[in-house]
């Protein structure tokens, strides 16, 4: 190679640091933007950051509010009331999520609710998640909970037809039908039900921050 | 008309189905060992097993325990020597007495699970069941001496 050629060329230095630069310009641009949990928009809907995030807000709202939240503890212990203060008698999550020993969950709650304030609201098949994949939203910023949701290693194994027919779950939506003296969540089951398959559909972006 | 299955006996009731399982075992058929305490699922006096679980029967309508099985204290040990009552009996573990058979009832769940509970494993299956004398200490023993009962029985 003469020296005029040399002169053309970038020595391996400098092209070893120019590469390195450009990867982490492309990863912080990434890391800033809102993120997409898949890679193609299903059902034949178009890919909106914007709209997704915009709906997963609501989505969020619902999630963060005492009827569903208060089974969705960072402990092993479930939350109760409006306030979401810990379960009086602390019954315990156990491996299935059932409760244990005299402590399960279905030994007061009774598979519908009953008449009169304070009474345990009732479903058949209530439960907190088990003790090997928690789901926890109490505590969890937007970003967190949709990473955790979207994810099937932390969101109980759904892809993302799972994930918007769990919208239509039993237990999601006793949330709805909460007894006597609570508050309901923000928004009704339709209105949730549309801006949990927009979050999804639209490409189940989580939004910007930790 | 409801069937019900109670300590291996078939009833006939005729009561409404929304009835709690607690008034028909004490009101329709003198089965006054389950006790009234809340209503509303908070205490434990009213504990029965409902096919082998400890339900509250202040809770539980009539209509779900039909054609279920139902054991009550009266029905826990056909001689009333279950390992608990012996225990109890042992430490000499009431005090007023009135939450007594809800106790011993949630106990027997806890010791079919679990053969050799710790102090941890009695508080967490017991924390629902409040005793207003504070006689916990003494059920905590006689639930351990159950289990030793138990063990040497097998």
């Amino acid at each position: 190679m003469n020296k005029n050629m040399q002169r053309y060329l970038l020595p391996g230095k400098t092209m070893a640091v120019l590469a390195i630069l450009i990867s982490v310009v492309g990863f912080m641009s990434f890391s800033f933007k809102n993120e997409s949990a898949f890679s193609n928009a299903k059902h034949g809907a178009i890919k909106d950051s914007l709209e997704s995030v915009r709906a997963f807000m609501d989505v969020y709202n619902v999630l963060m509010s005492p009827r569903c939240m208060n089974c969705h503890p960072s402990g092993d212990v479930p939350l109760q009331g409006d306030d979401s203060h810990q379960h009086t008698m602390l019954p315990r999550r156990g491996k299935d999520g059932k409760g244990i020993y005299a402590m399960k969950c279905s030994n007061c709650h009774q598979p519908t609710n009953l008449e009169g304030l304070n009474t345990p609201p009732g479903h058949p098949n209530w439960h907190l998640p088990p003790a090997n994949m928690k789901m926890v939203f109490q505590g969890k910023t937007p970003a967190q909970l949709a990473r955790q949701l979207v994810n099937p290693k932390t969101n109980g194994n759904k892809n993302l037809k799972q994930l918007i027919e769990h919208a239509d779950d039993g237990l999601v939506k006793a949330g709805w039908d909460m007894g006597e003296g609570r508050t309901p969540p923000p928004m009704s089951h339709a209105e949730f039900k549309k801006a949990w398959v927009t979050w999804i559909e639209k490409g189940a972006y989580a939004p910007k921050g930790k | 008309m409801i069937t019900l299955n109670i300590n291996k006996k078939s009833y006939n009731v005729e009561v409404d189905p929304d009835t709690p399982l607690l008034w028909v075992l004490r009101d329709t058929l003198g089965l006054v060992g389950t006790k009234y305490g809340c209503g509303v699922a908070q205490c434990g006096a009213c504990v029965v097993h409902l096919n082998g679980e400890a339900v509250r029967s202040c809770v539980t309508k009539v209509s779900w325990a039909a054609e279920q099985k139902v054991v009550t204290i009266e029905g826990l040990a056909e001689k009333h020597d279950h390992p608990l009552q012996k225990a109890w009996q042992e430490v000499d573990v009431p005090q007023c007495g009135y939450c007594q058979s809800g106790q011993i009832m949630s106990a027997a769940v806890l010791l079919r699970e679990n053969k050799n509970p710790t102090d941890q494993d009695i508080d967490a299956a017991m924390s629902g069941n409040i005793c207003r004398c504070g006689t916990y200490l003494r059920i905590r023993s006689a639930i351990k001496l159950a289990a030793e009962i138990q063990r040497k029985a097998i």
